[in-house]
């Protein structure tokens, strides 16, 4: 399936775009983060991110379907 | 209210905003640039936010205060973008019949805003290097 991820931060930085369209056999966060912090180098575990798909947080079980927008949001660091 | 703001926090007109008549107590917090962390030199820092999660999760720290605190107004804007030194990074103010309240219910938007609400910072330094800063708590 086909999902648009978007990096913040250090991500960002490690991924070397601020979004991408992936084509991947992933069928939920969990799997996709994964495959991700493989393919990108990401040293963060996932106990330390959080996830948002769509625009609203959700949890690392969350079921993926086509064209989903997701978002591996690492530890914060406004104000 | 809270907002993502691209362009300098117009910290007169959002005091403004907090009048009501039964406002008998106002407290505002500026959070800002400051030129050291953790032992080294900043001269700047970047704010980057997801400002659609950021605002839908800043609007909810608002009604939570809102819920919890007896409050008139609340609001609370961040930037983002290259700020210097002295620049103010988050503003949040509240309006409330009594200070308690005011105080409590300030204080619960800033730090909630700041564990929860996605917005990073890169911090500039002196010698020219700069990083991402990924806390795993934030000092108080």
């Amino acid at each position: 399936m086909n999902y648009r991820l978007l990096y913040f931060a250090s991500l960002c930085d490690a991924a070397g775009c601020a979004e991408e369209q992936v084509a991947s056999g992933a069928r939920d966060v969990s799997a996709l983060y994964a495959e991700l912090a493989a393919r990108h180098g990401f040293t963060f575990t996932p106990d330390r991110l959080r996830v948002a798909v769509n625009g609203a947080f959700t949890d690392w079980n969350h079921r993926l379907v086509e064209n989903d927008e997701v978002v591996f949001v690492p530890p914060v660091s406004g104000g | 209210m809270f907002a993502i703001s691209e362009a300098p926090i117009d910290v007169a007109g959002l005091q403004h905003g907090l009048e009501a008549d039964g406002a008998g107590a106002v407290v505002c917090f500026e959070g800002r640039v400051r030129n050291y962390n953790e032992g080294r030199a900043v001269n700047g820092l970047s704010y980057q936010a997801y400002i659609e999660l950021a605002e839908a999760e800043g609007r909810r720290i608002v009604e939570e205060a809102r819920s919890r605190f007896a409050v008139e107004r609340i609001s609370c804007v961040h930037r983002v973008g290259d700020l210097a030194l002295g620049d103010v990074a988050v503003w949040a103010g509240v309006s409330a019949g009594h200070r308690a309240a005011a105080f409590d219910a300030c204080r619960y938007v800033i730090d909630e805003v700041k564990a929860r609400v996605p917005i990073w910072k890169r911090e500039h330094y002196v010698e020219g290097d700069s990083e991402w800063l990924h806390p795993e708590s934030t000092p108080k």
